[in-house]
């Protein structure tokens, strides 16, 4: 025999066990992009020196340059977590209002991005070009795509929320977007010290 | 130009019309399909089919297509082996055999990717899913929708590798493709693209589905089941998703940047440019190692299963085979360059990996020995899964042993790439895993569906199969030893090689004998299944939960999530029952939160599999329709806010009721012609 | 990202715990970014004491975006299992990555001399 409480309870809790597993199952998937990312970095190191007669590292990025991307990023984080925060206190158009800004500064980042490639296309020097040259657009340039498709995953997130409020479903999913904006500022780290700074050592 | 954007490199010169051997395969093929297709015009099916299967997001559903997928799968990498047997063992000298070397190149690269990829890992998922969630007490995997993706993805990559037989080559580079010659420069063809994408979307499918089954077993236990108190099926399969949760995306990437280097004309793993090809080789078997134990480590778990049940005694030493499990899944990862002691690496590098190999033996035998242990002073029924169990105790070891041979990197630099090593994988991965296969497969066979598969045909396969096996590989450690290398398509007759090779192929013709009383069991047994039925859910005395439930379980497995207190709670409660002489209580049933069917999972992945075709071929146009098709589809179901529903208590009274009512009738009927009435 | 203090709806409070972890994250990560760019481009260090302190910056940088934006810790059942299982991954990467550097080094070597 049930009550309608009893089964509102069971929903309840059921809802929590499953934002419970969502989260915990995309952290895995998000270990599991870590990896990827440590193969293409073990990749890189292991090619960049193979510059087959073009340019280097220290030719074709400029520290400065890198600095800025990486106070984007680190800058888009903080805007992220204020979005995420007002989650806390029911705010749907401040959480609307953070994402719309932290998708602004991670266009901005891909827009830097796209600049650098185009220059060095521009040089003509292109992922055919040398090893080197192959694994330096491939670690930006995956990386730089799961941006874009964190960016798409923000747009949708907002067309969702519009009609949608936050329920226990679009906090998840703000949750799970909150992961994976994180994992990205920390590959981010790893790209701008071993790619950026420690390319930058070879000028010296 | 028009044609180019839609056909892109695509011909009817792709289609090789004067290969009678190739036409007559992918003729069979066609015939099956049509027959299939056909039957389901006939019958009316396509609405079951639909309903019922394709959309289903059920994990038994699932598991029992993982499973249908393997046999088939199994068919077509065992015609390549059997092709290959024959060609070894009449091109000698002056014959040249019947396959030119182009097209026996393809067959050993189809033979390892199908058997591997599409045959072996589909039977451990197929397994995994039916039997986990049932074993700790929970009513699906996590996430039953990725379930269906995952499964549908793995379909995906298995069309691709079966249309390239007849449009267009398969690779012809060795079941992992080592560059250069995977590379643009010397497989200008379209065989390593339709290689990379068959297991680009198959290898996306079992990185999910790793997900999902980890966070199964981690979230889903029910109430008191900690971690030592899971059957070990449950552990060791754990301990595999962990391996496929951490070794996958290394082989996604990896395979990722040949792509790149042939679609893009990068330069990872090419001759010149400054590429590295041995960088390919390194991490390609970073995840080749781990992927052996992924194939194990479940086998592993259902030899478990299989002792304690039919030895009638607790598994000998559960911490013990714990940690051993635990051990081997770390373990995994300290030895992967023993596939590659010839590379030159160095003397220090080589003896640090090759101890690191012998050490990983250890624990494997730590867990013979439970094994052995939990039969002896036990109650041994030799029904057929226990046969395969003491086959693989046999042979495994066998095989385990020349594998710490060859873990000597001076033994290796003479064994490498011989036909000794050939030997000692198939004897591990056919004694080890295909054998569990077979045991779990019989042992499980009940619970999937109802009835019991015919024990004597049973056992006419197994000794097929284990005496093929025998007479198939053992001459090819004595051919590794006398040097013959693998993939040889040809050889001298002064090599003494031939007498060896003609007894293999009578072995692989044994083990054809095996797979057709396999075959003939199957159809047999369903013929018969009203003679076999069983109505407990438990035909064989069974310790863990799965056995608690009905057979085949209601979808939504237990109508009352069990609580358990111990290791092999379905025995102990058989125990209780045995001795306490109370009736059971009266249920108390809730809703029960179920989730919805989906087509999502199968149309996506059809896209994909249009999409890999599509890259196969550069066909712009398909390409990006595809591709688009493919996103779509994956934004459209986050927009589908209701993908759940709830099973009301009538409809689960209902259920339970006939369940209980169809087993006092058997009991009352047992019990009739017991008394002799 | 405690799970549990996250589907809990709106205790008082945890939303400037959250934003006060965010703004020490923000100025250390900042800070720790702008030195490993200072010590390269104003060429305070040199040689391995370079590489190491560089390093040292990243693995910083590493720890404070674990603590102050994901929130990794050991608090319920279910952080425990994000703890163990990231630091897994950790031990695995280490273990791929180095033991992968140390053979295409010996490789190199051994093609070249």
């Amino acid at each position: 025999m049930t009550t309608p409480a009893f089964n509102t309870t069971i929903h309840h809790i059921q809802h929590h066990d499953a934002s419970s597993k969502v989260i915990f199952g995309f952290w895995i998937y998000i270990l599991t992009d870590c990896i990827l990312f440590a193969s293409l970095f073990a990749t890189y190191i292991v090619l960049y020196n193979n510059t087959y007669g073009g340019p280097g590292i220290a030719q074709v990025t400029s520290l400065p340059y890198g600095l800025i991307q990486t106070l984007i990023i680190i800058f888009s984080t903080l805007t992220f977590g204020f979005g995420f925060a007002a989650i806390y206190r029911g705010n749907r158009n401040q959480v609307m209002f953070w994402l719309v800004i932290t998708f602004l500064l991670g266009l901005a980042f891909l827009g830097m991005e796209q600049q650098q490639f185009a220059h060095l296309l521009h040089q003509g020097y292109s992922w055919q070009t040398s090893a080197f040259l192959t694994v330096f657009f491939s670690l930006i340039g995956i990386y730089g795509l799961h941006i874009l498709v964190a960016l798409l995953w923000i747009i949708i997130l907002m067309i969702q929320l519009s009609s949608q409020n936050l329920t226990s479903m679009m906090k998840t999913r703000l949750t799970c977007l909150s992961l994976f904006w994180n994992f990205l500022n920390i590959v981010w780290v790893f790209i701008f010290t071993i790619v950026y700074l420690m390319g930058a050592i070879q000028h010296v | 130009m028009f044609e180019h954007l839609i056909f892109g490199k695509l011909t009817l010169a792709a289609i090789p019309y004067h290969n009678p051997i190739i036409m007559g395969a992918g003729g069979l093929m066609g015939l099956v399909a049509a027959v299939v297709i056909g039957s389901l015009f006939y019958f009316k099916r396509w609405k079951w089919l639909w309903n019922e299967w394709l959309t289903s997001v059920d994990h038994k559903k699932i598991g029992i297509m993982y499973l249908v997928l393997a046999f088939v799968m199994l068919l077509r990498g065992f015609s390549d082996a059997i092709m290959m047997r024959l060609q070894q063992a009449i091109a000698v000298g002056s014959h040249a055999g019947y396959l030119p070397p182009s097209h026996y190149d393809q067959i050993f690269t189809a033979h390892g990717v199908i058997m591997i990829f599409f045959m072996a890992m589909s039977f451990v998922f197929g397994l995994v899913n039916l039997i986990i969630p049932l074993q700790i007490g929970a009513r699906d995997v996590a996430f039953p929708y990725l379930n269906s993706l995952s499964f549908w993805l793995s379909v995906a990559g298995a069309m691709l590798v079966n249309i390239s037989l007849v449009v267009g080559d398969f690779a012809a580079t060795g079941w992992l493709a080592y560059p250069p010659l995977s590379e643009l420069a010397y497989s200008p063809g379209v065989g390593v693209d339709y290689y990379l994408w068959a297991l680009t979307l198959s290898g996306a499918g079992t990185l999910i589905g790793g997900i999902n089954i980890f966070v199964t077993i981690i979230k889903m236990r029910c109430p008191g089941m900690t971690l030592m108190k899971m059957p070990l099926f449950t552990w060791s399969v754990l301990c595999a998703m962990i391996l496929v949760i951490v070794s996958f995306p290394i082989l996604n990437m990896t395979l990722g940047m040949l792509f790149l280097d042939r679609f893009f004309g990068m330069h990872f793993f090419t001759s010149g440019f400054g590429g590295n090809p041995m960088m390919y080789i390194n991490l390609i078997w970073t995840w080749g190692h781990p992927e052996v134990y992924i194939l194990v480590l479940p086998a592993f778990g259902i030899y478990s299963e299989v002792v304690s049940t039919f030895c009638k005694k607790q598994l000998f030493g559960y911490a013990a085979m714990v940690w051993a499990t635990a051990a081997i899944t770390v373990l995994a990862f300290t030895v992967w360059l023993h596939h590659f002691f010839t590379m030159g690496a160095g003397a220090d590098v080589n003896a640090f990996f090759g101890i690191a190999t012998m050490i990983i033996s250890i624990p494997t035998g730590v867990k013979v020995f439970n094994w052995l242990a939990t039969m002896y002073r036990g109650r041994i029924t030799f029904a057929t899964p226990m046969l395969w169990t003491i086959a693989f105790l046999v042979t495994f070891t066998i095989g385990g042993m020349t594998g710490v041979l060859m873990a000597v990197p001076g033994v290796d630099f003479q064994l490498h790439n011989s036909v000794f090593l050939v030997a000692h994988f198939h004897n591990t991965i056919i004694g080890g895993v295909m054998f569990a296969m077979f045991a779990g497969y019989t042992y499980w066979f009940p619970k999937a569906f109802g009835f019991k598969l015919n024990e004597t045909l049973g056992k006419y396969a197994f000794w097929c199969w284990v005496t093929g096996f025998y007479v198939a590989f053992m001459p090819l450690y004595a051919l590794g030893l006398m040097g013959m290398t693998r993939r040889l398509n040809h050889y001298p007759a002064s090599t003494g090689w031939h007498p060896y090779l003609v007894v293999a192929a009578v072995g692989a013709a044994i083990i054809f004998c095996g797979i057709i009383f396999q075959i003939i069991q199957l159809v047999v047994s369903i013929k018969q299944r009203e003679r076999n039925i069983d109505f407990t859910g438990d035909p064989w005395d069974g310790r863990t939960l799965e056995w608690s439930i009905p057979s085949p379980p209601p979808f939504y497995n237990f109508a009352i999530t069990p609580v358990v207190a111990a290791r092999d709670p379905f025995w102990l409660e058989k125990q209780a029952k045995l001795n306490s002489g109370k009736l059971p209580e009266k249920p108390h049933y809730t809703d029960i939160h179920m989730p919805k069917n989906t087509a999502s999972g199968f149309i996506l992945s059809m896209f994909g599999a249009v999409f890999g075709f599509a890259m196969v071929w550069d066909m712009p146009l398909l390409s990006i329709v595809s591709g688009i098709c493919m996103l779509v589809c994956i934004i459209a179901r986050t927009f589908n806010y209701h993908t759940d529903y709830y099973v009301k208590v009538a409809e689960v009274e209902k259920i339970e009721a006939a369940h209980y009512t169809k087993l006092s009738e058997s009991e009352n009927s047992q019990v009739a012609i017991l008394s002799g009435a | 990202m405690s799970n549990q203090t996250l589907i809990a709806d709106a205790e008082l409070g945890t939303d400037r715990k959250l934003i006060k972890s965010y703004l020490i994250g923000f100025f250390l990560s900042v800070i720790l970014a702008v030195a490993a760019f200072a010590i390269v481009e104003q060429h305070i260090l040199t040689g391995e004491s370079l590489y190491f302190a560089l390093a040292a910056f990243a693995l910083a940088q590493l720890f404070v975006q674990v603590v102050f934006f994901l929130r990794l810790n050991a608090n319920t059942e279910d952080d425990k299992w994000n703890l163990i299982s990231f630091l897994f991954t950790i031990l695995i990467i280490m273990i791929v990555v180095t033991g992968s550097l140390w053979i295409m080094y010996n490789l190199n070597y051994f093609m070249m001399h």
